[in-house]
């Protein structure tokens, strides 16, 4: 049996990705972009080389991961590895103010603030700087390789790698001394991992910003698709307002159509939305996974009403909720404060209060206890059981302490160690220098020929004799 | 077959590879460019691995590789460097005794470090891992030592063995095999066993002769382990008070004992270790919990 030409589906699976040329815009949201996008690279180029001042054997940036010491620094906060459930209560904050700002204005993030768009961005800038807008681009793309096009582009991608290396120069100045850094890594001096490092960044902002751009949001990006489901119809989204601009026609069509009482719509299908949105979609479709709800469509709409006369704001930030009233003859309602933006803007409240009791009664020391296993217990030579415990302290403070050590539960007990200093009360003084850790072996013997059960709970309590702050740690006494 | 390249399937569109079987033609479907560069990019990985690493097999040999390297130089190189980053640390015990070294906090760190780590290595197939003993290879952590516990005690027996005949300088004492050197008759040895049950505060068998027992104690026992049996560590005479036994406290261990006696060796540790390893040893073992 053959099949005939029509019985198969000639569409093709894949789709090759059709390149966008956004046109150059001007307005109200596009000034904004403008200063998002300086303010974000500012900190970041900045923040690096910004100090604080620690204790002398600290660093003096503010903010640093410190790799070779394991912690964190990030002005008045040290972190240590076993608080990393700090930033755990940060990615909660950081998405549930996402979903705040997703139930008030929709995609802000997506539409200024994301990485992927200030860098996109940027690049947008320097190409159109160096190939020309819109028009001259597509032209220079059917163009054949003459000198002025290979020209064109050795520049734009040398300014790329650049601003791409620049990038990845600076996200390496987060994990080292940043001056020192710098200094290093221009006379060749630099750790391998720091030029590694750089590479990858200055590869991946290069394919990214450069080359994958509204890809990486249409195809890489899971936020889109978690948006759709968190959005509702009484958020601020860039909408083409319907009511308003439909039926489109042009602007003779539409004067024709006025004139004789018939309905004409203020869109003029100009399609100046579509060429200047940078990931190319038609905002007039309605709410789209493509849409990044950046604003300059409005920009450009706004530049064309104004030129034919009508109201602006043909597209605008606007709700679902209200396209739905204006058809029905009503007036807009904007309900920024509804249950949903006060249960996110209490769950933000409530991790951020609960961070900041955390931060703020985080201990300066910190003392773990480990059992030895092996041997659980010893039979001792004076009659006498005798338990292991490894029993490692934390100073998390910038000056050496001696904790006293207690061991409690057990009657007579007698606790020895060879790294600590016996004092009175069968107590131990352990020194512990300045933000360090350190791992005592500690041993507790009962008295000879006490009655004992097989597991006695017991408890230990290290306490800073200077300030009274104390650590409290519960454990077994295992006997035959 | 026929070969007509470029044809065009009708039903597809497709062209074909020219490739006919019965009426049957091959669509052209080449290869995504993409996957086409990587396979270049790993052939172009390997010519250069070729030149760098060794390769070839010849017929005796290999191609060694331009960069020289084997996984034995790897190894080599990595030990050296462990064993460069160890020194910093090692200076410091080189020269300080073992009693120094545990009055200083910071060398005390790095010896009971490496103190660890030797004894998992060399000790604790005996001994156990955490010091604990075994029958027959004694409890490092309970405070009962056949030749002492203190600091130099334990270096020294570490250093030198017991009953480790090729150190001449080793601990050496034998007791006596009663039974089978025939010095004991099988019920003098019962006696006697019992007697020094008592002496570990342990339950005597019933009708059995304790003065007969304690009169075989003070004239064969007590002249290295003490008429109180409280044992003697010049001799390595072990102390029969405690609830602490090598070889087992109950009557057939102990009779076994008496009869055969056990003399085991421990070998000496001084010609394997380097000194700063057997005092880190030391230092560990006396760490313990038993140390005196």
């Amino acid at each position: 049996m053959t099949l005939g030409a029509d019985e198969i589906d000639d569409e093709p699976l894949y789709e090759a990705a059709k390149k966008v040329y956004p046109q150059k815009v001007w307005g109200t949201y596009r000034r904004l972009k403008w200063i998002v996008l300086w303010i974000a690279l500012g900190v970041y180029y900045i923040l690096p080389f910004i100090r604080w001042s620690r204790e002398p054997n600290e660093p003096s940036q503010a903010v640093l991961v410190d790799m070779a010491h394991s912690r964190f620094y990030a002005f008045f906060i040290e972190l240590w590895p076993q608080e990393v459930y700090y930033f755990t209560g940060l990615l909660i904050l950081a998405s549930l103010i996402l979903f705040l700002s997703n139930a008030l204005f929709g995609r802000v993030w997506c539409g200024y603030a994301c990485p992927q768009t200030v860098w996109t961005d940027l690049f947008l800038w320097v190409e159109r700087a160096i190939e020309g807008d819109r028009r001259e681009r597509l032209k220079l793309d059917a163009a054949p390789w003459d000198g002025e096009k290979i020209a064109k582009r050795i520049t734009k991608h040398a300014a790329w790698l650049v601003i791409a290396l620049l990038t990845g120069g600076a996200a390496v100045l987060y994990f080292q001394d940043a001056p020192t850094l710098v200094i290093e890594i221009v006379t060749f001096k630099a750790p391998l991992v720091a030029y590694l490092w750089i590479g990858i960044f200055t590869f991946t902002t290069y394919s990214l910003a450069g080359h994958m751009r509204e890809q990486v949001c249409l195809y890489m990006c899971p936020w889109p698709r978690i948006q759709a489901a968190l959005t509702d119809a009484d958020a601020l989204n860039v909408t083409y307002r319907v009511d308003r601009g439909e039926p489109r026609m042009s602007l003779k069509d539409a004067a024709r159509a006025r004139a004789h009482g018939e309905s004409a719509g203020d869109c003029i299908d100009c399609m100046q939305c579509v060429a200047v949105c940078p990931t190319g979609v038609d905002i007039r479709k309605g709410a789209q996974l493509g849409c990044i709800q950046c604003g300059l469509c409005i920009d450009a709409c706004d530049a064309v009403m104004e030129k034919v006369h009508r109201p602006l704001r043909l597209i605008a930030y606007d709700t679902d909720e209200n396209q739905d009233r204006r058809k029905s003859g009503e007036h807009n309602v904007y309900r920024l404060i509804r249950a949903r933006t006060i249960l996110y803007a209490g769950l933000i409240a409530i991790t951020g209060l609960v961070m900041l009791y955390a931060l703020i009664s985080r201990s300066s020391m910190n003392v773990s206890v480990l059992h030895v296993r092996a041997p659980l217990f010893t039979q001792t030579a004076e009659g006498g059981i005798r338990n292991g415990f490894t029993v490692r302290f934390s100073n998390k403070l910038g000056v050496s302490r001696d904790f006293t050590l207690e061991v409690s539960g057990l009657k007579g007990a007698m606790m020895t160690s060879v790294v600590a200093k016996p004092i009175e009360d069968g107590r131990l003084s352990v020194h512990i220098d300045p933000d360090a850790t350190f791992e005592a072996p500690v041993y507790v013997g009962s008295p000879a020929d006490a009655k004992l059960d097989k597991s006695t709970p017991i408890v230990f309590t290290a306490t800073d004799p200077r300030t009274g702050e104390h650590v409290i740690v519960g454990d077994h006494f295992f006997a035959p | 077959m026929t070969a007509d390249p470029g044809q065009v399937d009708h039903i597809s569109g497709q062209t074909t590879t020219g490739h006919e079987w019965d009426g049957i033609r091959e669509l052209n479907t080449p290869l995504p460019r993409w996957w086409l560069w990587l396979f270049y990019v790993t052939i172009a990985f390997a010519v250069f691995y070729w030149i760098l690493y060794p390769a070839w097999p010849f017929v005796a040999g290999y191609s060694g590789g331009v960069l020289g390297y084997t996984n034995r130089t790897g190894l080599a190189a990595d030990v050296a460097a462990a064993q460069a980053a160890r020194a910093q640390g090692a200076a410091g015990l080189e020269k300080a005794t073992v009693d120094e070294i545990e009055k200083d906090p910071k060398l005390l760190e790095v010896a009971l470090a490496q103190g660890k780590a030797a004894f998992g290595d060399n000790c604790a197939p005996c001994h156990g891992s955490g010091g604990q003993g075994q029958k027959g290879y004694p409890n490092l952590t309970a405070g009962r030592w056949l030749w002492g516990g203190t600091l130099d005690q334990i270096q020294a027996t570490i250093t030198h063995g017991i009953r480790y005949a090729s150190d001449t300088d080793t601990h050496s004492s034998a007791m006596p095999a009663f039974g089978h050197d025939g010095i004991l008759k099988a019920d003098q040895i019962s006696q006697v066993a019992n007697y020094v049950r008592i002496l570990g505060k342990f339950e005597p068998e019933s009708g059995v002769d304790l003065g007969a027992g304690k009169k075989i104690f003070a004239d064969n026992c007590a002249v290295c382990h003490g008429e109180d049996g409280k044992g003697n560590l010049e001799m390595g005479a072990p102390n029969l008070t405690t609830k602490v036994w090598l070889y087992g406290n109950d009557l057939r261990d102990l009779v076994y004992t008496i009869t055969n006696a056990r003399n085991s060796v421990m070998p000496a540790w001084g010609g394997r270790l380097d000194p700063v390893t057997v005092k880190s040893l030391a230092l560990y073992v006396h760490s313990l919990g038993g140390g005196q």
